[in-house]
């Protein structure tokens, strides 16, 4: 099992406000807009240099999907920053219609996805963005792992054209992706190469594979680890040559079994190659105040899950 | 400049084409929305043949260097194609696909099949202000002075997000924008008081900081003088609200005044009686 080290822990939308930073200064027509959350999403050093390219939009989410499909004509590209519950739910018709149908070049940046906002509670926990998202034709689906993945994914969507959803989250979680890493949409990253059970993560999953990796090491299984960071192009190649060896695979991720990363990958395998397949993710259920560990834990979404479901996985073959 | 510019005779007989072509569009296919395109159907000819700057052909999505405009109620689709067609965005034998399959010409305004003039989708209600606005404060950023057009239906102000965008629009001094309200009362259920009262839209909109006009939309001899005065009202630290009294299914008689021709196509009979009244001197029917 290939060693993963990190220097610290680090919170994933603060990636974003790095990467959107950065964007502002190499891109003249990177705008940013919030709604009233601009400490939360950290964009407050974006709003600080370039406050010509920034929207305080208010608590009003649908006018700020709108806002952000008509800034796009006249060639700006807008990224919005609220909450994933209110860049998702909340507005799911203004992205379906001005946005995705409309094909314009919005993107929208979310953050406190998941159980890991913790204490908030289920009222803020959104479980089901990805799969309402991944369902909409010309959108882009990116849930990267850690700091400098979502920073890198930051800026990587400002050169592709067309709407993508970047889900990102609140807890410090281990830094460990190098910085200089290339960020290539649809393409999945190969974290250990294995034969026994091929474990497919995405977002704050990701650590916790690797964790479960070698744990599962320590019992003789040799786990093939992948990040995948876009959920939507899905790398088919990637997974198909994976579980093509393994021959069996799990699947994890923060969101509802319904809709999400593991659902994407039991379409892949059920059409062209069909596997034994576990889910570690939320099922069926919402979620509920606690710290974020208690919440992991209690929905089936901690490392021992993951290793449990390997295990299971394999006595399917 | 208007690649047209009109006189308000050449106008009046350019909105009696439109008028025949909303009417056979929707009889065609049984189906589409008559009631608010008769309606409105003066207000696009006015803006396209004489108002606004703008090329049509070839047509650039960015629209920088002209005046933009955008259609919240997208239900009105035929008086739009019709118009587009006869501005030159496309050909007019194309309003014969409307609605059918293939067609660039969808129930609803789009653009995915890349119908030339379109800049967003609408017809889920109450969202191309918050669109409209948007574009006005690209426009401000690019260092455009054109001018940002939208239409909204009355019904539709029952939305939430236009009130959201009407805020915004003010707080951010979004003064290149001209906002109209088709001021029909009618809605699908019924008149707009009884389903669900707008009232003062007068006093509503200036309790929001905008800067309200009316106008009848139905009447170009003031129609265009109240366009012209909101142009005159742009740059002024305050968006701009045209409430613009029309009569659904203005030009054929018994649609006229009656929410019962909101979304229903004439049958061949009712058709011919509609084509008489809309007489033209050189009908040029697609």
């Amino acid at each position: 099992m290939k060693e993963y080290t990190y220097s610290e822990k680090k919170d994933t939308r603060s990636g974003f406000g790095a990467g959107l930073l950065e964007l502002g200064r190499t891109n003249e027509n990177v705008v940013a807009l919030c709604a009233d959350l601009i400490g939360s999403l950290k964009m407050d050093a974006f709003k600080k240099e370039f406050p010509e390219r920034f929207y305080q939009v208010g608590i009003a989410e649908a006018n700020m999907m709108g806002l952000a499909a008509g800034m796009t004509i006249g060639g700006k590209i807008p990224f919005t920053g609220t909450f994933a519950n209110f860049s998702t739910g909340r507005v799911y018709d203004q992205i379906r219609q001005s946005i995705a149908y409309s094909g314009k070049n919005v993107k929208i940046c979310a953050s406190h996805a998941g159980l890991t906002l913790g204490e908030d509670g289920a009222t803020h926990q959104i479980l089901e963005d990805v799969g309402m998202m991944k369902m909409l034709p010309h959108m882009t689906v990116i849930n990267p792992c850690d700091f400098n993945q979502t920073k890198a994914a930051t800026i990587a969507i400002a050169e592709h054209e067309g709407p993508v959803y970047l889900r990102f989250g609140r807890p410090a979680v281990p830094n460990f992706t190098p910085a200089d890493q290339k960020f290539e949409i649809g393409k999945a990253v190969m974290l250990n190469e294995g034969t026994d059970v091929t474990i497919i993560a995405t977002g704050h999953l990701v650590w916790k594979a690797i964790e479960a990796g070698h744990k599962l090491a320590e019992k003789g299984i040799n786990a093939e680890i992948i990040n995948i960071h876009t959920i939507k192009p899905l790398d088919d190649e990637a997974i198909l040559k994976s579980v093509g060896k393994t021959k069996c695979v799990v699947t994890a991720e923060e969101h509802q079994m319904n809709g999400g990363l593991g659902d994407s990958v039991a379409q892949l395998l059920g059409r062209q190659l069909p596997a034994p397949l576990e889910m570690v993710a939320v099922n069926d259920s919402f979620g509920e105040s606690g710290t974020p560990d208690q919440l992991m834990e209690k929905y089936g979404l901690s490392t021992e899950n993951i290793v449990a479901a390997a295990e299971r996985v394999m006595s399917r073959k | 400049m208007n690649p047209h510019n009109k006189s308000i005779d050449e106008l009046k007989q350019i909105a009696s084409q439109v008028r025949r072509d909303i009417v056979r569009m929707v009889h065609a296919v049984n189906s589409g929305h008559p009631g608010g395109s008769l309606g409105c159907t003066d207000y696009f000819v006015s803006l396209y043949f004489r108002v606004m700057n703008y090329k049509p052909s070839p047509f650039n999505m960015d629209g920088e260097g002209e005046d933009l405009f955008f259609l919240s109620n997208g239900h009105i689709s035929p008086v739009w194609y019709s118009v587009l067609a006869r501005a030159g965005f496309f050909e007019v034998s194309e309003l014969a696909t409307f609605r059918k399959i293939n067609s660039r010409l969808q129930g609803h305004p789009a653009t995915e099949e890349g119908l030339p003039g379109i800049r967003v989708a609408s017809g889920s209600l109450g969202q191309g202000l918050s669109v409209a606005v948007g574009a006005a404060q690209t426009k401000k950023l690019n260092k455009d002075n054109n001018l940002v057009y939208v239409l909204m239906g009355d019904g539709e102000l029952g939305e939430g997000q236009v009130w959201e965008a009407a805020m915004y629009a003010a707080h951010n001094k979004v003064d290149n924008l001209i906002a109209t309200v088709d001021r029909n009362y009618q809605q699908i259920d019924g008149g707009t008081e009884e389903v669900l009262a707008l009232g003062d839209l007068r006093a509503k909109f200036e309790a929001f900081g905008w800067h309200v006009l009316e106008a009848d939309g139905n009447n170009f001899e003031t129609l265009l003088p109240a366009l012209e005065d909101a142009k005159r009202a742009t740059g002024n630290g305050k968006p701009v609200m045209i409430l613009m009294n029309t009569e659904m299914g203005f030009g054929v008689d018994f649609m006229m005044g009656s929410h019962k021709w909101h979304g229903v196509a004439p049958n061949d009979e009712q058709l011919e009686i509609a084509l008489q009244q809309l007489a033209v001197e050189q009908a040029s029917d697609y």
